[in-house]
């Protein structure tokens, strides 16, 4: 290899740009831009075998979908139109929340970072409570598959109903989990954000795990009409 | 000469574009008409596949508005979108053909088993 | 200071710093890469031991050493401890972790705590195998179909579906740090088309990994729900349906059979170059070969499903795609045996396992076109002609390449030169037992022979006693490797930056490197193979 072109990439390497925000820079990189740039490559990926995951589950539902539609009507019934629907709106919301809380960040508004990474985290809850008094209105009802479930009046459709309700189980209960997991994170962030550690240099993480949080709720967004609007008519 | 991976201006447009919040709170509203409007085409019986149809669209599009706007991927670059189209190609891969085994057995509905098994 | 006291002191990643600490702690690509050569070799010798048994076992036609039950365990852990401890991670996490930031001129993969972080989580799914392997082991195959194993199975199934589960994620941290790092962390003037057929190949492994691994995820999730919560997906007594298992498990476990090639195809580019001091024949259609490997691998799943009740037209599609699938794989053999045309090629160590893996891989793929049609499968589906198949690809292929690259890399590895005699011996060792063991299988299996049987009837015994005394010598050919390469650690030959002479950044660097990895970033100005320079003047010591 040529010395000029060895010289000039050791020069370039040297000289990142001067950026040391707060000493954020981790050492395999060049400069915070190639930082940003593969933690973003990194979360996509990431996001993109999530979207992987559900869709094993979208899988079985659309083939008893087609096997069975009439006891997915059936199933689709017994869930609550209203508190799903005020769910969507409250995930929606959620969303909105998480990319005003991103632009907060970008913009270096701290107490505005924190205040919308705080409303995500509770319009979260308020999801996540709603979903349990779904779950314990199922149980009620003897809706639980494996744990003692009936619902005679799907007559012959009743071992098909149960599959669906394997599947709303399976998926809302995923995705539950992902929400839980999603709330965790933001409990760690919001102290972080409101001690200031997000600047529009270091806004990134907020970024990355918005990311999640939208993909999150586009699983919801699937899931609502998938389960709960069947055969409303 | 191959372009150098050390950045120039320009290089990772990610970093540097912010979103305005009148747009974000457009996608907001949108998002939200079209949960209501999805409701409300369930609650009307509209012919057979098309109920399926319009509510599959409407979750598309309220799909497509938060990962062109809230997760940024319109002003992302080549390498994210390619992800995004990847996951989507071979969901549909996975989707299309597995459903393809149950269609073409054109089959009455496996039935429910009289005999029960002893359940451990 | 004379030039050999000064090599000897100089600092590399090995004597940065000692202590349990340093090791169990590091983020250096290097040192986590060994971390995982311990491990999977560990893995290793556990699934070897089950092979032994059923080896053993099948001797004689009867079932007399052990019962059927203990049989299934048998065979079924050393399904899952082979694919999922050691010929998924193997490749990627040993040599991958090792050399893909050496290749890429940089100095780290991109996000070094998910590096480390892979091999806990990998630690962590084997902790679970092996407390399974305690309480007896799963009994259903590894292929975990319902409803036996939802339903009937009285073995830790449970337990090896979640160590699958762990190592998966295990194997998703490491794809994702490995694609983040070849598109953003590649030296300057290093691009794409100028890049090692090693990290195109890692590449294409990392693609899979990350769009296949998540499917089984939840597969074994949907699996363990039905098992311990009665969530009956699978269960047909619902009207469930156990194929629905098949297909979402081998679109998962198709590809995984590619996750385990392409990383040793790749080490077959590297090596067949090295040892014919020539630029790879057709270097863009082998790179694209492993893309094209990648998106078709997603599409052939149902020829798994040939005779589980999958209609004739989902499998006539699959059937075709599979005949697909198999011509980049040939591609890339063409491609490797025009390499050695007028190349100056040497035989030594790495160089025997090359030739080992280009005829083995061959039948291998060619008895799979031979599955891949319909009619011929339905003959013999679970049969030892599958098994012979699959160990052809799996340890022809897979573990030849795996052992050839070993070798080649691990005078960079550990500055220390593997001895060659011994090297050739077990290559040659490993090259006659595995055909003794397994090309008997191939005849066995047409003549009928069922898979999965701990008895046989007696017309089958002489063709078995001859893959049990192949399995023998094979074993003897993994052992001497285990014991010569730890040897070498002490007492080989301290080896030069460059002793095979060869062309790549990896080369241009101490052996063993430096923690990272290049006292300058290289600036790269040239194809990659490019043997004509005369910059790859040896530097044995």
């Amino acid at each position: 290899m040529s010395a000029e072109m060895h010289a000039h990439g050791a020069a370039l390497a040297a000289d990142s740009h001067g950026h040391h925000a707060s000493g954020v820079l981790q050492h395999q990189f060049d400069s915070l831009e190639q930082q940003r740039d593969a933690s973003t490559l990194g979360m996509w990926a990431f996001v993109a075998q999530e979207a992987m995951f559900f869709g094993g589950l979208f899988t079985a539902y659309i083939v008893y979908r087609f096997l069975y539609p009439d006891a997915y009507h059936i199933g689709s019934h017994q869930l609550n139109v209203v508190l799903g629907g005020i769910n969507t709106a409250v995930l929606i919301s959620s969303s909105l929340t998480m990319a005003l809380a991103v632009w907060s960040a970008q913009t270096g508004r701290r107490r505005q970072l924190t205040a919308w990474l705080t409303t995500t985290l509770l319009l979260g809850f308020a999801f996540l409570v709603i979903k349990y008094f779904e779950y314990r209105e199922k149980f009620a009802h003897h809706l639980v598959p494996g744990l003692h479930f009936s619902l005679p009046a799907a007559g012959a459709e009743e071992g098909h109903v149960q599959l669906f309700f394997s599947l709303y189980f399976a998926m809302t209960g995923m995705h539950a989990i992902h929400m839980i997991i999603g709330a965790g994170i933001l409990m760690v962030y919001i102290p972080m954000a409101a001690r200031g550690k997000f600047t529009p240099e270091y806004s990134h993480p907020v970024e990355l795990f918005g990311l999640y949080w939208h993909f999150v709720d586009i699983v919801w967004i699937f899931l609502f009409p998938l389960l709960y609007l069947l055969g409303r008519y | 000469m191959p372009r150098l991976h050390l950045d120039k201006p320009g290089d990772y447009p990610l970093a540097h574009h912010v979103i305005p919040v009148r747009t974000y709170l457009a996608v907001f509203t949108a998002l939200i008409v079209l949960t209501g409007l999805t409701v409300f085409v369930a609650f009307h019986h509209l012919g057979d596949p098309w109920n399926d149809v319009v509510a599959i669209t409407i979750a598309l599009t309220k799909a497509t508005l938060v990962v062109l706007f809230f997760m940024h991927v319109k002003y992302s670059t080549a390498m994210v979108r390619l992800c995004v189209i990847s996951a989507i190609f071979f969901l549909l891969m996975l989707f299309g053909i597995t459903w393809s085994d149950y269609w073409a057995r054109k089959v009455p509905a496996i039935r429910v088993q009289q005999t029960t098994y002893d359940v451990r | 200071m004379s030039a050999v006291a000064a090599r000897t002191l100089r600092p590399n990643y090995l004597n940065a710093a000692y202590g349990v600490k340093s090791w169990l702690l590091t983020k250096d690509h290097k040192r986590i890469a060994l971390l995982y050569l311990a491990s999977v070799t560990l893995f290793f010798v556990v699934g070897g031991v089950f092979a032994g048994l059923i080896r053993l076992e099948l001797l004689t036609p009867e079932g007399d050493l052990v019962s059927s039950d203990t049989y299934n365990r048998l065979f079924t852990m050393h399904g899952v401890v082979m694919i999922f401890f050691f010929l998924i991670p193997a490749i990627p996490a040993v040599l991958g972790n090792f050399l893909l930031p050496l290749m890429l001129g940089a100095k780290d993969l991109a996000f070094p705590k998910i590096n480390l972080l892979s091999w806990y989580v990998y630690m962590v799914a084997g902790t679970l195998g092996t407390l399974a392997l305690v309480q007896g082991g799963a009994d259903t195959g590894w292929t975990f179909y319902p409803p036996f194993s939802t339903r009937f199975s009285n073995s830790p199934v449970t337990l090896v579906a979640l160590a699958g589960f762990v190592a998966g994620f295990s194997s998703i941290l490491t794809a994702l740090n490995f694609i983040v790092t070849v598109h953003r962390m590649r030296a300057p003037g290093l691009s794409w088309f100028r890049l090692p057929l090693f990290v195109w190949s890692l590449y294409a492994t990392s693609v899979i990994i990350m769009l296949a691994t998540p499917i089984l995820a939840i597969t074994l999730v949907m699996l363990m729900l039905e098992r311990s919560l009665h969530l009956g997906i699978f269960d047909p007594t619902l009207g469930g349906d156990p194929v629905l298992f098949q297909h979402l498990f081998w679109f998962y476990s198709h590809p995984a059979v590619y996750i385990m090639i392409l990383p040793s195809m790749g080490i077959i580019s590297e090596l067949i170059a090295a040892f014919s001091r020539k630029r790879v024949f057709g270097y863009s259609f082998v790179a694209f070969s492993s893309m094209a490997i990648a998106v078709l691998g997603f599409l052939v799943w149902g020829h798994h499903l040939f005779v589980s009740s999958q209609t004739a037209f989902t499998g006539t599609v699959f059937s075709v795609i599979t005949m697909l699938v198999a011509v980049p794989s040939a591609i890339k053999v063409f491609n490797w045996t025009a390499t050695l045309y007028r190349g100056s090629v040497s035989w030594q160590t790495p160089m025997l396992y090359v030739m080992g893996f280009l005829g083995l891989f061959t039948i291998g793929g060619l008895t799979g076109v031979f599955l891949a049609t319909m009619g011929f499968d339905i003959h013999v589906h679970d049969t030892y002609f599958v098994v012979a198949h699959f160990h052809y690809i799996m340890v022809g292929g897979t573990l030849m390449g795996y052992l050839g690259g070993l070798h080649y890399w691990w005078p960079k590895i550990t500055g220390r030169m593997y001895p060659e005699f011994w090297g050739k011996i077990s290559a040659l060792l490993v090259f006659v037992g595995f055909n003794l063991t397994f090309f008997p299988q191939f005849i066995l299996g047409y003549l009928g022979m069922p898979r999965r049987y701990h008895a046989y009837t007696p017309e089958f015994q002489v063709l078995n006693v001859l893959s049990t005394a192949g399995a023998t010598v094979l074993g003897v050919g993994y052992l001497l490797p285990m014991v010569y390469l730890v040897w070498s650690m002490r007492y080989g030959k301290k080896a030069g930056a460059n002793p095979f002479g060869a062309v790549g950044l990896e080369w241009e660097t101490s052996s063993p490197p430096p923690t990272f990895n290049f006292d300058h970033p290289p600036v790269v100005d040239h194809e990659a193979y490019d043997y004509r320079r005369g910059e790859d003047k040896k530097v044995a010591a």
